[in-house]
Formats: structure tokens, sequence, C-alpha cells
């Protein structure tokens, strides 16, 4: 297991260095900044200047280089926007994600392990009927639509909730509850799949034969196999939205690493969009470590291996 | 001393008259027919039939765990201590499951819970039923793996089904059966999956187990070898319906119904044929084995030679690990040896080009043992026995294919107008026939059969040796017969050799080997071996 994770580890971190040499390239492809920065009409001298000072006039290679020598001193350049180191900026945001991340998720994967169970116990029967239903429109259902849907009725017309910011529980409640959909729709139905072949498999007629009682034959014997490939798939919606809750925080206005990238993209501000797509990157490496930890602790046939 | 006498005359278990259909969407069918029998202290109960004769729906409803629907009780009671226990709710019911009556199942590496440790499994017994604390629990659940001798069992409680070897696993499941000394153990097939010498001490197990508590045994079987050595009164069932009752050795000696009969006639080991002497001054070997030798991790397969001459059956017999199968992978050219020549009519396979390969591959076919995971199931009858031609393009042309098919079809016994029909149509025995016939389709001299009659019921089984030996005589094939149940290959072999841990152990005719075994580990294997004859005689 050791051995895996640290070879695992290893191809991430080369993964990771492909990523950001891309990155670097990729975002000098769209442009001077020095054209969103200044004024339409500033004169020749004044953008290059501009240019001079912050090294866009310098050879891409040359830039690469000095790019390189600023990282190996923990530097990962400073905003033009902003005027601050991009990586303070970065650290700042990717809080808020993840706090974000981390309720919507637990929520979801919650739900989905109690509904998908409940519905996998009598397959076709009413509450299975319903919950596929439900879960087949939550899936399918359109986020930037639904959040703004949800701010109509729920600040608009009721006025119970704020429509943006961030703040105490009340503003929370519709950037998580818009979160939830999506996963929630699709691991109900994961969890209904795998759970109808856990309690169909044989160790729980033997479980049954010992006496033990139906609770128990569903949380304990049946769910601890039946969640394996649920966590294959909390995994994947958990970095998807680490990755950035992009219309939510729009739509909201939460600060967060979504919002941020899109922000600085749009300002060609390329210090920043490096350094946030660097931590990104990083926060997926380490969902995905968690889970082959989890892995390895739900089944011991893998933690063997 | 009367109470004493009472008490051990009246019945644990009394099934009476029960009836289970299944409903489908093809209609509902009765699995289980009007079924009648009674267990007593200290008894065994063998219930006998054949795949769908009912005999694990009876034990599901003992149990309490058939699935319903699609399952139905139509009728009938079971009584356990004078109490219908298909009367009871729910919970009531769950508290006399694992506590009075407890079931052994077959298929070990399935029915324990893979991601809890053994120890845990039966401890949790303890818990459901006494509400044990945790670490009571686990003490008394290392005290049952002593009981069913897991060596270091503190140490091996902490670990989990697949750490355990077949028997072992066995020995597991056991041990959590025992857990509330119930009245009654039902065994459903419990040493089908397993080596001969390895069923022989799960059965001394069982029988000890039953003495020592005086408890009530059923146990289930397709195997009547298994039923002689342990049982004392037996039931067989056919279609859901019991067709033979009685003391065990009375049936053996002088069965009443033709069922009976003809699954007793069905038992291999019996056929006294003259076996074919093949003189080696006649015949040049086909196939020449010589010192070949495979390392994985560990050795498979260990400085093994042997001839195979023509129109011979060559038995290979031993238990799993043996390295019976790494050699038909060698001959098949699945793997190379890392030692050792294979010479085909004199010239080395390992040398062959690809052309050479080819026609060698042609001339050697393969039956494997699970009929229902060796055929693909998205193909139909024709298409999977025509697929050969297809590799081999030249071997007969594409108009020819449909005639051929059905000859083939004929030759091992089925219609032509199967070739539609896809593999889930067919019985295993049917299966097994169509997997014959594929073997066939390119005119081979040599056919492997790897364990190719172990998944059938033993009616089947007769039934595909007889073809198997008629194909030799028709086609003149040689056959490898590979197979861990002795007395198959005493019916169908002219030689045998016998292997172990990757060794040739003794090799000769096989009417010598089986009779007059010279090695100990011969011996030892033909004396694991069940038999109805040690009973009778």
């Amino acid at each position: 297991m050791k051995q895996y994770l640290s070879k695992r580890i290893f191809s991430s971190i080369l993964a990771i260095t492909g990523l950001f040499v891309m990155v670097f390239f990729l975002a000098r492809l769209t442009g001077d900044p020095g054209h969103l920065y200044l004024p339409i009409d500033a004169p020749l001298e004044v953008r290059k200047e501009f240019s001079e000072k912050h090294g866009f006039n310098d050879p891409i290679y040359l830039q690469f280089g000095k790019f390189l020598g600023d990282l190996t001193d923990g530097n990962l350049g400073y905003s033009l926007r902003k005027e601050r180191p991009a990586i303070d900026i970065v650290l700042e945001a990717i809080p808020v994600t993840l706090s974000l991340a981390a309720v919507a998720m637990s929520i979801a994967l919650l739900g989905a392990i109690i509904i998908g169970s409940l519905a996998a116990y009598s397959p076709n029967g009413i509450f299975d009927r319903i919950s596929r239903v439900v879960s087949l429109t939550a899936a399918s259902a359109p986020d930037f639509w639904v959040a703004i849907t949800a701010i109509l009725i729920f600040s608009v017309s009721l006025g119970w909730l704020p429509t943006s910011g961030i703040g105490g529980v009340p503003y929370w409640i519709m950037p998580i509850g818009i979160l939830v959909i999506r996963p929630l729709g699709l691991l109900v139905q994961v969890v209904r799949g795998s759970m109808i072949t856990a309690l169909s498999s044989d160790f729980v007629k033997t479980a049954r034969a010992k006496g033990v009682k139906e609770n128990i034959v569903i949380f304990k014997h049946a769910l601890r196999n039946g969640l394996l490939p649920v966590i294959t798939v909390a995994g994947d919606q958990a970095a998807a939205i680490a990755n950035g809750a992009v219309i939510v925080e729009t739509i909201f206005g939460w600060p967060g690493i979504g919002k941020l990238m899109i922000d600085s993209i749009m300002q060609r501000d390329f210090a920043v969009v490096q350094a946030s797509i660097l931590v990104t990157a990083i926060v997926i490496l380490f969902i995905n470590i968690i889970i082959d930890i989890a892995y390895a602790v739900l089944d011991p046939r893998i933690r063997h291996k | 001393m009367v109470t004493k006498v009472s008490d051990a005359n009246k019945s644990l278990l009394k099934v009476n008259n029960l009836s289970v259909s299944f409903d489908t969407a093809e209609g509902s069918f009765d699995a289980v027919r009007a079924v009648n029998f009674d267990l007593k202290k200290g008894e065994t109960l063998a219930i006998i039939g054949e795949s769908g004769s009912g005999k694990s729906v009876t034990a599901s409803v003992i149990m309490g765990i058939l699935t319903c629907p699609p399952g139905r009780i139509k009728s009938g009671e079971v009584l356990l201590n004078d109490l219908d226990i298909l009367k009871l709710s729910d919970s009531d019911r769950r508290k006399l499951m694992g506590s009075k009556v407890a079931i052994i199942f077959q298929d070990t590496l399935s029915h324990l819970n893979p991601v809890f440790s053994v120890g845990s499994q039966i401890a949790e017994c303890f818990e459901v039923h006494k509400n044990l604390s945790k670490k009571e629990s686990w003490n008394r659940a290392v005290k049952l793996l002593e009981r069913v001798s897991i060596p270091n069992p503190s140490k091996r409680a902490k670990d989990f089904p697949h750490q355990f070897s077949g028997g072992q696993r066995q020995r597991v499941m056991i041990a959590m059966a025992l857990a509330l000394e119930p009245d009654i153990i039902i065994a459903d097939e419990p040493t089908t999956a397993l080596d001969v010498t390895i069923q022989a001490k799960i059965l001394e197990l069982l029988g000890e187990l039953r003495d020592e508590r005086n408890m009530g045994l059923i146990l289930i079987t397709h195997d009547l070898a298994v039923a002689a050595e342990i049982s004392d009164k037996l039931i067989v069932l056919n279609e859901g319906k019991i067709v033979e009752k009685g003391i065990t050795r009375d049936v053996f000696i002088n069965p009443n119904h033709t069922y009976t009969k003809q699954l007793m006639d069905s038992i291999p080991g019996k056929i006294t044929k003259n076996k074919k002497k093949t003189s080696k001054k006649i015949f040049k070997p086909i196939l020449q084995i010589k010192n070949i030798s495979k390392f994985y991790d560990t050795i498979a397969c260990d400085d093994v030679s042997f001839n195979l001459y023509p129109n011979e059956v060559l038995g290979i017999v031993g238990e799993s690990g043996s390295g019976k199968t790494t050699v038909s992978n060698l001959i098949l050219r699945l793997s190379s040896p890392s030692n050792g020549k294979i010479l085909y009519h004199g010239k080395n396979i390992l040398n062959f080009n690809k052309k050479d390969l080819l026609n060698f591959r042609r001339k050697v076919q393969v039956v494997f043992q699970d009929p229902y995971a060796s055929l693909n199931p998205t193909m139909n009858i024709y298409e999977i026995i025509s697929e050969p031609w297809v590799i081999h393009s030249d071997f007969l042309d594409k108009k020819l294919y449909k005639s051929k098919v059905s000859d083939l079809l004929i030759s091992v016994g089925l219609h032509p107008d199967d070739a539609i029909k896809f593999p889930h149509q067919f019985s295993g025995g049917q299966r097994q026939r169509i997997a014959i016939a594929r073997a066939l389709a390119l005119n081979p001299e040599i056919i492997i059969c790897d364990e190719a009659v172990s998944a059938l019921d033993v009616s089947i089984q007769a039934q595909i040796i007889k073809l198997l030996l008629n194909l030799r005589n028709k086609f003149s094939l040689s056959y490898i017969f590979i197979a861990h149940d002795l007395p198959v290959v005493k019916d169908l072999a002219d030689r045998v050799i016998v292997m172990k841990s990757g060794k040739i152990i003794e090799q000769g005719l096989v009417n010598d080997v089986f009779n007059s075994p010279k090695e100990k580990y011969t011996k030892d294997l033909l004396k694991a071996s069940p038999s109805i004859e040690n009973l009778i005689n």
C-alpha cells in the first residue's frame, strides 16, 4: 500500500508539472495583458514601458526561465490587478471553495447512502420508483438555471434568503443547495445499483441466517461492500466541485477559487491563473489519495495487495 | 433412562407437507412439492438431489432466507421443537436463526463477508443473540476457531476470508454455525468445491461435532458417496418431490425408485471394461513431454515427463495446486516452460514458427471446466462452433459451415436446430456438449479436458463421459483428461498420472494405479475419496 501510494504521488507530481508548463504557455496565447490594463488611448511608450516592466517583451523561453527561477524560491509571481503575491490571493480563495465543497459533498453522500440503500432494499417498490425519477431529474438539472430560479423564488419573491455574498448561515443555504443537487442525484443512482448487488450477495444470506437484524444487514454487511464504487464517483464529484464551483460561485458572488480563476483569466492575470491552477491540482491530488486510502480502509483485499 | 430414550426419540425438526413455488415471468413452477421429513438428536439426514431438485430451496425455507418473491411458500409447516417457524413473526424467527438452527454453505468465499475479519463475523453471533460485550464475543470466537482446528487462532481471527484456503474457510463457516450451540446444523454442499483429502477432513469434523454436541445434522449434497460416508438416513429429491426415503445403507443396497437406481448407476468408478493396453512398441507417441518445468513465484511444475499415444485417454489427477492445469497450459502453448521440451510427432513445439503453431493448435483442442463461463453469451451456437473455421480459413469452405455445424451437433447428441440458440438457453450438460462440438470442429488429434465434467450433476457427468468415449472411437482422438475426481478418471482413462506440488508422484495403467497404488500419496488420495462400497461392504 505504501509503495502504491508513493508511486501514485510521484506520477501525480509529474502530471502537475506537465500541466503547469502547458498552462504557462497557453495563458500567454490569450494575448497581451497591456491591452486590458491600459486605457484604450494609452500612448505607445506607456505600453512599451508596461510590457518592459512586467517582462512581457522578453522571449517566451526567457519568461519561462524566470518563472521557474522564481518558483524555486517559492514565488508564484505577482498579481497584475491586485499588486499582491498571487499565492496569497489564491490561498484566501481556496478555503472558501473547500468549505463549500466539503459541506455539499457530505450532504450529498449521506443523503445518497440513505436514499439509495432504502431504494435498493425493495427494488421497484414505491420508494424506489419515486427516488429513481427524482434522482434522474436532479442528476440532469442545469445548475445555472436552478440557481437563478432559486434566487427569483427565495430572494426576490419571498425575500427569505440573501441573493449573494458571504456571511452567516442564510448565505450558505442556496449555494450549498444548488451544489448538492447534481452529485446527490448521481450518487443515489450509484448507491442504489451497488446496494442491489450487495444485498443479493451470498454473504447477506449468511448474515440473515445468523439472525442479524435487517437494518444491520443493510447498513453494516451490505453497505460496506456497496460503498466501493460509490467512493469512486463521489471522489470524482468532489474533485469537480473543488475545481471551482464556477457557476455557483459566480452567480452567488462567492469569493472562491472558481470565481478567482474565471476573473483572472478574463483579466489576463497570468500569475494568479498559474497559482490557482497549481493549488487546485494539488487539492485534486489529495482528494485522489484520500479515495485510495478510503478504498484500502473499506476493502481488506486491496489493503493486502 | 426412560426419559432419555423418549428425549432421543423426539424430533428436533419436522417438515410437513412443504410446498414452495417460484413465480417467474414465464409462469409459476413448483420447486418443492409436498416434502415431509424429520430429524432427531444426533442424527444425520442426507438430502440428495441434482441441481434444481429443490434441496437448497428446502434449506432456505428452514433458515428463513428464501427470497420472496419470486419464492412463495404454498403450504406446509416447519416444526422446530414443535413450534411452527413459518407462523412466527420475522423478529421472533430471527431469534431462532443461528441459535437453534444454523447453516453452512458451499461457496465460502462468497458466503463470508469479504470486508470483515473472520473473528468479527463469528463474534457477531454472540453480539446479536447473547448481547455479550465485544471483547467476550471475540474471545469466544477465537475459542471456536481453535475447536475447528485453525492453527494459531488468536492471530488468524483478525484475518479476512480471502487470506484462508478453501478448506480453512469451510472450518470458519463451521465455527460460525457452531457458535450458539444450535440443535441443528444444515450443511448445504459443504465439501463440493474442496479437494478430496480436505473433504474427508471436513466430513470427519462435522461428524465429530455432531456426536460431541448431540446435534442433528442435515447434509445437502449431490454426491451419493458423501451421503454414504456420513448419513444415517436419506431422502432423494427429484424435481421437488421425494422419490426415495429410508435408512442410508438400506437405500444404497436396495434402491426402490428408478431415479435412485439411475443416480446410483451414474456414480463414476464402476465401469469395469477392459482398458486399452497401449502398446508402446506398435505406436509412436503423438506427444512427448520431456522434463518440463515452469517457475512462477513458486514451482508450478517440476521436471514432468510423459508420453501420449494415439487413441489413448491419459488421466492427470491431483489436488488444487498440484500443477495439472499448468501442464495443460504448457502443452497448449498458452505459456512457455522454463525448462524442457514438448515434442509433437517428434518436433519440438517450442521452436514452432507462427504457421507451424497455428497448425499445431488446430490439432490440439481444449474443453474447459465451467461451461457457463467458457461460451460467449452474445454468440449463438452456430457462431461459436464455426468460429474455429473463420480463424483457420483454409479448413472449410464457407458454404459448408452450416451442414458441418449440424453434423457436429448431432455427433454430440444435440439437434441441428439448436444452432440458432444462445448458450443461456441450454443446461450445464448441454453447454458442455456444445463446448465439445467446438473442440471437434477442426478434426483435432488431441483434446485436453480440464476438469471438463466436474461442474456437472452426476447423471449428466455419466452421459458426458459416455459421449467422450464414443467420440474417441469415432474420430480416433486422444484425450488428456485432467481431474481431481478419482472415480471419473478411473472410468475414462487408460493410463493415469498422479501429480502433487508440481511433480509426478506415480504413473501407470489405470487399473494398476487404482488397485495397487505404490506411493503413499496415491493411497491417501484413494482412501480419502468417499465411496458407497465402504458402507455396503
